[in-house]
């Protein structure tokens, strides 16, 4: 029988079938950091229980680390103890670990593929639900809570739910200046942020056979704002390419016969999704989000929707709700919202290509008065092959600041956050509530319209500036 | 984990849809690294001003609604941020059952590693629940029977897979159960898995 990537990455991992459509699943790789580790260390503490694979697990901080300085003590008492807890389990319990000032440092989601730690056909793991990164690989990769890690620490496997099935056709070219970012913003503004929910989603079409990793991780990334847990594209020589000669990734006669193992991960032709959703590429503008949930998005070209042309009563009030909060009134040119600030970063467009495109938008440009931006790379090994290409300089020079690695602004857990009332051009990848930091409002966008909006001042499209 | 067999109180209705979790628990607050004594951030910016004083049109702010035990609410509630903390919160609120139009799915399969009931009801049944919610009578919400109890009207039922109903009536640790009835068939693919996939192993000692 034909099946998807998804049915043959399960049946790869299925320790025992159990009742109904769960299995227990055997988990290759955990990622850990500061924030969703802590209470399941303590858990296996608790039961006297030890890891039962340490070196599948893999442990650095991210969330809650200050980008401003590196070298000396984490100012903020809780953020530091939360660091060394880190540390310390981490020697406690035999789990590599990556050194706040070590090259190796950096979000989860971007050290993982960096490291070649996220490898094709592999189940991945970490309490963080933008693990869905990974599924750019054709890894099984999800997001689960910190009593889960405590079970995949000490039992290397997990009960799961099987997913329905999603393919995404991404068909058509392009335009300049419109991203990965801009594709997926138009994909969750069209199913809605529960579009994709019960669902693994797989991108496939010859646009993503075009794609490079860092285009295809921005939209794995962004399935679990559709609602998707899983996101997945077939592994194919973009992949292998990228991970051939990466520190963990196989070697020698190991890679041959890794890649061609990984050459089998794809969707047979024939096989059947439960729901298929086309988008053409060729038709999409730069997105931006409008309102409190990134379904709230449309074309930079188009007006915040005004709640009195909409009919359903539920879906009104939810606008009306979003716009008091965002402090916007109806029918407004998205392109002539102000910003005071701008955030370019996160596991979403924290990578070496989102770097680029954005100096390309700012280079031998001024940010406009007023607005301040940061640039915080996604991690330190993007840091620098950044600041070897030149990138600092450009961002320096036009008045952005630059940072060291982290997830900063796009979760507000150290000091980069916004003031209450404060709005933000972000290629984050959530505009709830609070989220950079309390009464703070964000706009979402790629990196070239975020480094245009800081340039101009406010919401614009990137296109009219040209690079 | 405490088992979850009946439980009887008031009902808080919140009823909005996308509660996401950081509405449930901000992310500044997840620098505390203790899942215990997290009641107190839970819904924090709903519920305190800037100055940390109480919101007065809040529903938790309210009697008799400061202790509910169960919550009412709509749509895509705990939807977002993987973070445990947002069951932990509610859990240390005192809330042990969110009847929702939906739920994120890390959030859902979160509560019942807590002892935390989800209930997903229809928008229709959720807004009666929510108008009953209104005079502040009890309810009951009964896991063996898989019934709510509101007043004289008759009981409603909810679904939940048989398994997460078993676990929460017992109480029962999913790691205890996978360990101590799995051991040897986790061993065993390792095996099998080591011969396919040899170098996801190449890296640690032989055992
Ligand atoms: S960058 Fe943002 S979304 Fe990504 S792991 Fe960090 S906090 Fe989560």
């Amino acid at each position: 029988m034909p099946t998807t990537l998804y049915q043959k990455l399960w049946d790869a991992h299925v320790v025992v079938d159990l009742p109904g459509d769960d299995a227990l699943l055997y988990i290759d790789r955990h990622l850990v950091h500061e924030v969703s580790s802590p209470q399941a260390f303590q858990s296996l503490r608790d039961a006297g229980r030890r890891l039962r694979r340490p070196q599948t697990h893999l442990a650095v901080a991210d969330h809650a680390v200050p980008t401003s300085a590196r070298g000396t003590r984490i100012a903020d008492p809780q953020a530091a103890a939360q660091v060394d807890e880190l540390e310390t389990n981490a020697a406690a319990f035999a789990v590599p670990y990556r050194a706040l000032e070590g090259d190796g440092q950096g979000i989860v989601h971007v050290i993982g593929p960096e490291s070649g730690f996220t490898l094709p056909g592999i189940t991945m793991v970490c309490g963080d639900s933008h693990t869905t990164t990974h599924g750019a690989f054709g890894a099984l990769a999800f997001g689960i809570g910190a009593s889960e890690c405590g079970t995949v620490m000490a039992a290397q496997s997990l009960k799961q739910i099987r997913a329905k099935t999603m393919r995404v056709d991404l068909v058509g070219t392009l335009s300049p200046f419109v991203s990965a970012k801009d594709v997926a913003l138009a994909f969750i503004a069209k199913v809605g942020a529960l579009g994709a929910a019960g669902h693994a989603v797989e991108y496939a079409g010859p646009a993503v056979a075009a794609m490079s990793m860092a285009a295809r991780m921005t939209l794995c990334n962004m399935t679990i704002e559709a609602g998707g847990r899983i996101g997945l594209i077939g592994p194919d020589d973009t992949t292998f390419a990228y991970l051939k000669g990466r520190e963990m990734a196989p070697a020698g006669t190991m890679w041959t016969r890794a890649v061609e193992y990984w050459r089998t991960l794809r969707s047979d032709r024939d096989a059947v999704f439960d729901t298929i959703v086309t988008i053409d590429l060729s038709d999409i503008a730069p997105h931006v989000s409008w309102g409190t949930s990134p379904e709230d998005c449309a074309p930079v070209t188009e007006t915040v929707p005004d709640p009195a042309t909409i009919a359903d009563p539920g879906v009104r009030r939810r606008v009306e709700k979003a716009l008091a909060y965002m402090g916007l009134a109806g029918g407004t040119p998205l392109d002539t919202i102000a910003i005071d600030r701008v955030f370019i970063g996160s596991c979403t467009n924290g990578r070496i290509e989102d770097l680029r495109s954005a100096a390309d938008v700012v280079a031998g440009r001024r940010i406009a008065p007023g607005v301040s931006g940061i640039v915080v790379p996604g991690s330190t090994a993007t840091k620098h092959q950044a600041e070897a290409e030149g990138l600092d300089a450009i961002f320096r020079a036009a008045g952005f600041e630059w940072r060291h690695a982290g997830c900063s602004m796009c979760v507000a857990m150290n000091d980069d956050r916004l003031a209450p009332g404060e709005r933000s051009a972000s290629t984050s990848n959530r505009n709830f509530e609070g989220r950079q930091g309390p009464g703070g409002r964000t706009h979402l966008m790629s990196p070239a319209m975020a480094a245009a909006a800081g340039i101009v001042g406010h919401l614009v499209d990137v296109r009219e500036l040209g690079s | 984990m405490q088992p979850f067999t009946r439980l009887c109180g008031t009902a808080a209705a919140l009823l909005e849809e996308n509660i996401d979790t950081d509405i449930i628990f901000p992310a500044r607050f997840l620098l505390i690294t203790d899942r215990h004594g997290l009641g107190r951030y839970a819904f924090h910016d709903r519920r305190f001003d800037t100055q940390g004083e109480e919101i007065a049109s809040f529903v938790i702010n309210q009697m008799p609604w400061r202790d509910a035990p169960i919550l009412i609410t709509g749509a895509n509630f705990g939807s977002g941020s993987s973070r445990e903390q947002a069951v932990w919160a509610l859990l240390g609120q005192g809330i042990r059952c969110v009847v929702a139009q939906s739920f994120g799915e890390i959030f859902y399969g979160n509560c019942f590693r807590n002892g935390v009931l989800p209930i997903v009801l229809s928008l229709a049944t959720i807004a009666a629940l929510a108008a009953a919610a209104q005079s502040g009578q009890p309810f009951i919400i009964d896991l063996e029977t898989q019934t709510i109890h509101v007043g004289d009207a008759p009981p409603l039922a909810f679904e939940i897979a048989a398994q997460h109903r078993l676990a929460l009536l017992n109480g029962w640790d999913e790691t205890d159960m996978i360990l101590n009835a799995r051991g040897d068939a986790i061993a065993a693919f390792e095996d099998r898995h080591r011969r396919i996939q040899p170098w996801l192993f190449e890296t640690e000692e032989p055992s």
